[in-house]
């Protein structure tokens, strides 16, 4: 494995295997909690930039996939053609994907604000554009990097699945902090609130699309460098994140960030309980049950049951 | 084979195909027959764009590999072969569309389609409506008898009683297997079954898995847990392949036997070493086959298209029926469908360069092939060695329901299911 990651997954296998062997000797479910990682980490990356650009800009994106796609194809070819490592062929991904929204917002994507079936079909065709692209240019299929780090110690898990919960886990807190606590994160926030009150407020509201939309599209090829070293890469591999992202946002609700943590942890747990015990295709399908129970006793979402019981909670105050 | 799932393109795409398919019909004209050209007319239809093209393309160029070489030999019986060739792009819909309009507008003489099984069963009604002469050269499923239907791939039974007998000799009787939840993975469970109690092994867990699903953490940690002598992987698709890398990382070491993997889409050359390690596949051709026959195969396919991924097990399927065809018609005297299926019917020996697996031959009455079946094996540096080898014929139509399509069958057009015919499949 050529991975620059490698290092750090072999600081303290016999830590980890002692650690977990000793919880599983006390009658801790270790494989569920792993798979429990794996599924959770999986829910909420494919959400992630979905999360902004449809739960925060209001645009659905049929191309989230052919984003993640990209991702993943910026990394591999980084690492096959041009021999990075693999942590530099992964921010590569995403800044190229970044690069790429930022592109497609200034020439087609700025015209369908507050068009919602618009933005539907154009987004489609964007997708179909660059399933068949990508299928031209680089054939139907790219050498697949090994994935990283082996197994976790003691069990027949993959450890860099495992792992990748803690990349969601820094993902979800990173976006957090660029808008909530930076002066871009408000700006682009009044934007999508009001853009016409914004901009008497002096921001470039124009910008603050560009960039909110490279963004998104940037955490979505981020997915896609994530997965790139345990996925298949062919020009169609985005479909398979799409479900899951539409439905994560939808379950989550208004407030996306908060939404897509509480979601992916629900949906996540549940289909990981249920591959668990009865197989893939019942995880599946307690997923999108949970789905439509979530959507409809709550149809504000996980986040408008946050937000009732935060004010139940400050009016007892 | 292969999926048959809607997707949101699918949806979309199905509109516009009918609006399509609406138009074709309007043209009318009749079905097949001799039409007196001086050309003969082939339609091949093999996806090159679309979810099945990295399987696809492989079928269409060796289908062009032969017509040409036919061609600058002479044609035959003197006549050129002129191709009809769109791209269906891996969508039904298209499939049917472009199906009427080579039978009813070009006429052709005869038809090559499809990759996965759902598109055969989605032409067939047409194919049978107009009495088309039709090559079907995927591996698949089994068990359809069809009077215009000549099936070229090897069977499940086939390939799966190649390679699950080699297995329990070799690993043990406790098997798991996984398969691709639709109609071609429940269907080769169910051989699994009945070849495992034919040799004295069972199959004790089993799991089918859709045909989206690309993460495999819980499939793998329950085959651990299960700790089976081996796991036959029937796995399909490229969502699909995602399981051998997850495999590999999560240090799941039990051997594993496949029909699908492989020899189709050749992941052993796009996975990176050492995902495959340890698969044995039953089938009737890899491009690594090492005989002087087959090398002199793979050298002109790529001498033809220097560019081409893998010469696959389906691609030659499509070689060898074609020169079957030319000897079919030239036999017949004539491209009369009738007179070419009679032919056909009486069995047909293809040999030498015209079949890179081996000598092998048609069962006429059944319309399907003796293979000369090979158990592959791909070690840890993913190269692929013969393990075993014998030739099988088809045995499910021939010999357990026992049809006769040249004679008492001969307007058959159903398809045979194993859970008809045994117990232990379906259970």
């Amino acid at each position: 494995m050529t991975s620059g990651l490698g290092a750090t997954g072999l600081l303290t296998p016999l830590f980890i295997g002692d650690v977990l062997g000793g919880l599983d000797s006390i009658g801790v479910p270790v494989t569920q909690l792993l798979q429990m990682a794996d599924s959770i980490a999986f829910i909420i990356l494919a959400a992630i930039g979905l999360t902004v650009i449809f739960g925060m800009m209001g645009v659905i994106n049929l191309a989230h996939g052919e984003f993640i796609m990209m991702g993943a194809y910026i990394t591999t070819l980084s690492v096959n053609v041009v021999g990075l490592p693999l942590p530099v062929a992964m921010i590569l991904g995403a800044l190229g994907t970044a690069a790429f929204g930022a592109i497609i917002e200034r020439t087609i994507v700025r015209r369908l604000y507050g068009r919602l079936l618009d933005s539907m079909i154009v987004t489609f065709g964007l997708g179909l554009i660059l399933t068949q692209g990508t299928r031209i240019i680089f054939g139907n299929s790219l050498q697949s990097i090994g994935t990283p780090f082996g197994n976790v110690p003691g069990y027949t898990y993959s450890a860099y699945r495992v792992l990748l919960l803690f990349a969601a886990i820094a993902v979800l807190g990173g976006a957090y902090l660029v808008f909530t606590r930076t002066e871009f994160g408000i700006q682009a926030r009044a934007t999508i609130q009001d853009a016409e009150t914004a901009r008497t407020m002096g921001v470039d509201t124009d910008r603050m699309y560009t960039v909110t939309f490279a963004i998104g599209s940037g955490l979505a090829g981020l997915t896609g460098a994530l997965y790139a070293p345990s996925a298949t890469i062919v020009p169609g591999m985005g479909q398979s994140f799409l479900v899951e992202s539409f439905v994560t946002v939808v379950t989550g609700g208004s407030t996306v960030l908060l939404g897509t943590t509480l979601a992916g942890g629900v949906l996540g747990t549940i289909d990981a309980i249920f591959s668990n015990l009865y197989g893939n295709f019942i995880g599946q399908i307690a997923l999108l049950i949970t789905a439509i129970i979530v959507i409809r006793l709550l149809p504000d979402g996980l986040t408008g049951l946050a937000h009732t019981i935060r004010d139940k909670l400050g009016e007892r105050q | 084979m292969s999926d048959n799932h809607v997707s949101r393109r699918s949806v979309l795409a199905t509109g516009a195909a009918g609006v399509g398919a609406a138009l074709a019909g309007c043209s009318g004209g009749g079905g097949g027959g001799d039409s007196g050209s001086d050309t003969i007319k082939i339609g091949v239809l093999e996806d090159r764009s679309g979810n099945f093209s990295l399987v696809g393309t492989p079928k269409w160029r060796a289908s062009k590999l032969a017509i040409e070489e036919i061609n600058d030999n002479g044609g035959i019986m003197g006549q050129q072969i002129e191709l009809f060739d769109p791209d269906p792009q891996s969508d039904n819909q298209r499939y049917q569309q472009l199906t009427e309009r080579l039978i009813q507008q070009e006429d052709v003489d005869a038809l090559w389609a499809g990759y996965s099984s759902a598109t055969r069963e989605a032409i067939r009604p047409i194919i049978d409506r107009e009495d088309q002469l039709y090559f079907y050269t995927t591996q698949y499923e089994g068990g359809v008898a069809d009077k215009n239907v000549f099936c070229m791939g090897s069977t499940a039974r086939q390939q799966l009683g190649s390679v699950v007998p080699y297995m329990i000799e070799n690993f043990g009787t406790d098997i798991y297997t996984i398969a691709a939840d639709y109609n071609f993975g429940q269907l080769s469970a169910d051989w699994v079954k009945v070849i495992a109690q034919e040799n004295g092994a069972s199959v004790n867990n089993e799991e089918f898995i859709p045909l989206s699903n690309q993460n495999f953490g819980s499939t793998i940690s329950n085959i651990q847990e299960a700790d089976p002598d081996f796991v036959m992987a029937i796995l399909v698709g490229n969502n699909h392949s995602s399981f051998w890398n997850q495999r590999t990382s999560a240090g799941l070491d039990i051997p594993m036997g496949t029909s699908t993997v492989m020899a189709q889409s050749y992941q052993h050359k796009r996975l990176e070493a050492p995902a495959l390690a340890d698969v044995y596949g039953g089938f009737n051709y890899m491009e690594e086959i090492p005989t002087d026959r087959n090398e002199d195969y793979v050298s002109r396919y790529y001498d033809r298209f220097p560019d081409a991924g893998y010469a696959n097990q389906e691609s030659v399927n499509n070689y060898f029926s074609m020169y079957m065809y030319k000897d079919a018609v030239e036999a017949a005297g004539t491209t009369d469908q009738q007179a070419v299926r009679e032919e056909l019917e009486g069995g047909m020996e293809v040999t030498g360069d015209q079949s890179p697996e081996g000598d092998i031959s048609l069962q006429g009455p059944v319309h399907h092939m003796t293979h000369n079946m090979r158990v592959m094996k791909c070690d840890a540096d993913h190269n692929i060695t013969v393990e075993d080898e014998r030739m099988i014929p088809e045995q499910f139509l021939s010999e357990t329901v026992g049809i006769d399509l040249s004679g008492e069958d001969s307007e058959l057009e159903r398809q045979f299911t194993p859970t008809e015919y045994y117990d232990a499949a379906g259970e």
